[in-house]
C-alpha cells in the first residue's frame, strides 16, 4: 500500500510499481483535472508541483512520490474560487479546446514563483515545455503576465 | 512498461549493493529511464530509486574548482551563483536544453548518462547496434537528417544529445564515480565512449559504478564563454549543431582555448586541433573560421546531414566571435 500527499490530503493506494504519478492521479484517485498528452514528457500537459516545483507526472513513478507533496489543478482553485491564474486564463481566453490549460496554468504558477515578474520573452521561454495544439499562446502570455503584475 | 520491483537507497552503500542485481538500473530524474522503459527500448527488471540518498545533493567549492553532486537538478545547477559567476557556460547551456519542468526533475548525473534521441534506437521496430549489438544501424540507410557526422563509425552515427556536457568539456574536470572497489575520477573529456564497433558502450563507466559527482576546474582568469545552440525551433528542441567556447584574449592574442560541439557528434566532442589553430593568434573573423574548418576537417557526412559541417563550421564560428565580445 502507497500512501501519497496530494493536494494536502493523504491518499492510499495499491499500485503496480509501473504505475506513474499521472495514471495514479486519473485513473486511481478520481483527479482526472491532470491531462495525459504524449505520455513522454514531451508536451507539458501531465504537470504537476512536487514540494513546490513543477515536474512532468507522466515521467515520476507514483511510487517515487511517496513522502512529498503533490499539488494538481484540483489543489490550485475550484468553480466557486477560482486561483487568480485560472480567473486570467478565462479573461483573457487564453485556451479552445482546454485539453493542455492544466497544464499550462500549474506551469504558468511555478513560474511566476521562479520569476516573479518575467518579461514577454521570459513568459514565452519559461513555458515552452507547454505545448497548445489550438495555438492559443497569445492569451496564455497575456494572462501570465497580468497575474505577474 | 515490462514489471520491475522498485527499491529505494538510502545511502550510496545501498545504493551499490543493490546496484549489483543483475537486471537492476539505477533511477534518479527518471526523465531518459521512463521514456525508454515505455518504449521497452529499457527493461529493467529492478528500479533503484537514488533520490533520498543522502551527501550527493550538494553544489560547492573545493578550492577555486566546483564540486556537483550528481543528484543535483539541471534546474538548480543553472540557477547556482557560483555556476553562473565562475562557469557560465554551464548555466547557459542548461538553459538551452529540455523544459523548465525536465530541468527540475534531470540529474547531473543522469544527463550525463542520457542516451541519444536517434529514432532508430527509440523504436524496437528497427535495427540497432547500440540496443541490439550486431543487429545492424537503421540510421545508416534511413533518415538521419538529425545524426552525427564527427566520430561516427559504420555501425552507429547517434549524437550525444546533452548541451550540459558539451559546456563541462569546455573546461578541465572529471567524474567521480564509486564502485565496489571504491571511488576512482575519470577526466571529463574521456568519460564518454566514440561508437566504433561496439555503440551499446557509451561510457568507461563499469557495471555497478555510480557517480558520485563531478569536479569542474576554476575556469582561467579573464575567460570569456558562450554557448550557441542552433536547432529546428527557437527553444525546447536538441541541438542540431551546439558550440561552448572559453576564450582567454591577452594583449590582443588568444591564450586560452576550448572548444566543445554538440549535435554533430557521437560524444560530446572537444575539438582539440581547432583550439590548437587560435593559441597566440588575433580573435579575428578570419583566424576563427580557419579553426572552424580544422573543427570539421575529418568529419563524415552522409546523404541527410551534410549541411551539418556548414552549420557546425557556422555555429562555432558565432560562438567564438559572441565570447570575443563577452565580459
Amino acid at each position: 500500500m502507497l500512501t501519497l500527499s496530494i493536494n494536502r490530503r493523504a491518499r492510499q493506494l495499491a499500485v503496480d510499481a509501473r504505475t506513474t504519478l499521472l495514471d495514479a492521479l486519473r485513473e486511481h484517485l478520481g483527479l482526472p483535472g491532470t491531462k495525459k498528452g504524449c505520455d513522454h514528457g514531451q508536451c507539458g500537459a501531465c504537470t504537476v508541483h512536487i514540494d513546490g516545483r513543477r515536474v512532468l507526472s507522466c515521467l515520476t513513478l507514483a511510487v517515487m512520490a511517496e513522502g512529498a507533496e503533490v499539488t494538481t489543478i484540483e489543489g490550485l482553485g475550484d468553480p466557486d474560487h477560482l486561483h487568480p491564474m485560472q480567473a486570467a486564463f478565462i479573461k483573457h481566453d487564453a485556451l479552445q479546446c482546454g485539453y493542455c490549460t492544466p497544464g499550462q496554468i500549474m506551469s504558468a504558477c511555478a513560474l511566476l514563483v521562479e520569476q516573479p515578474h518575467p518579461s514577454l520573452p521570459q513568459i514565452r521561454e519559461g513555458m515552452a515545455g507547454n505545448l497548445c495544439r489550438c495555438g492559443a499562446y497569445r492569451g496564455i502570455s497575456a494572462a501570465i503576465a497580468e497575474v505577474a503584475k | 512498461m515490462m514489471p520491475f520491483t522498485y527499491r529505494r537507497a538510502e545511502t550510496v552503500e545501498d545504493a551499490l549493493a543493490l546496484a549489483r542485481v543483475p537486471g537492476a538500473k539505477i533511477i534518479a530524474g527518471g526523465t531518459t529511464l521512463l521514456d525508454l522503459m515505455k518504449e521497452q527500448v529499457e527493461t529493467p527488471t529492478q528500479l533503484i530509486d537514488l533520490n533520498h540518498v543522502p551527501g550527493i545533493a550538494d553544489v560547492t567549492l573545493e578550492g577555486r574548482d566546483l564540486r556537483i553532486g550528481a543528484l543535483v537538478r539541471n534546474s538548480d545547477l543553472a540557477a547556482d551563483a557560483e555556476v553562473v559567476r565562475g562557469w557560465p557556460l554551464i548555466a547557459q547551456a542548461l538553459l538551452a536544453g529540455a523544459s523548465p519542468q525536465l530541468r527540475n526533475m534531470a540529474t547531473v548525473g543522469g544527463n550525463l548518462l542520457q542516451r541519444t534521441r536517434c529514432p532508430y534506437f527509440r523504436n524496437v521496430a528497427f535495427a540497432c547496434n547500440k540496443r541490439t549489438p550486431g543487429a545492424g544501424c537503421s540510421a545508416l540507410t534511413g533518415h538521419h537528417r538529425g545524426h552525427a557526422v564527427l566520430g561516427t563509425s559504420d555501425a552507429c552515427i547517434a549524437t550525444h544529445p546533452s548541451d550540459m556536457a558539451v559546456a563541462m568539456i569546455a573546461y578541465d574536470g572529471d567524474v567521480r564515480v564509486i564502485g565496489a572497489g571504491g571511488h576512482r575520477d575519470i577526466p571529463l573529456a574521456s568519460f564518454h565512449l566514440a561508437p566504433g564497433a561496439t555503440p551499446d558502450r557509451e561510457t568507461v563507466l563499469q557495471p555497478g559504478e555510480l557517480i558520485v559527482s563531478v569536479r569542474i576546474a576554476a575556469s582561467p582568469i579573464g575567460s570569456r564563454a558562450s554557448y550557441l545552440k542552433v536547432r529546428d525551433r527557437a527553444s525546447y528542441e536538441f541541438a542540431l549543431a551546439s558550440a561552448g567556447v572559453v576564450l582567454v584574449i591577452e594583449n590582443d592574442r588568444i591564450t586560452h582555448a576550448r572548444i566543445g560541439l554538440g549535435g554533430v557528434a557521437t560524444v560530446p566532442w572537444r575539438a582539440h586541433a581547432a583550439e590548437a589553430a587560435l593559441i597566440s593568434k588575433p580573435a579575428t573573423r578570419a583566424v576563427f573560421e580557419s579553426a572552424a574548418q580544422i573543427a570539421f576537417a575529418e568529419a563524415r557526412p552522409r546523404t541527410d546531414n551534410a549541411y551539418k559541417l556548414e552549420l557546425g563550421r557556422r555555429t562555432l564560428v558565432r560562438a567564438l566571435e559572441h565570447a570575443r565580445e563577452a565580459v
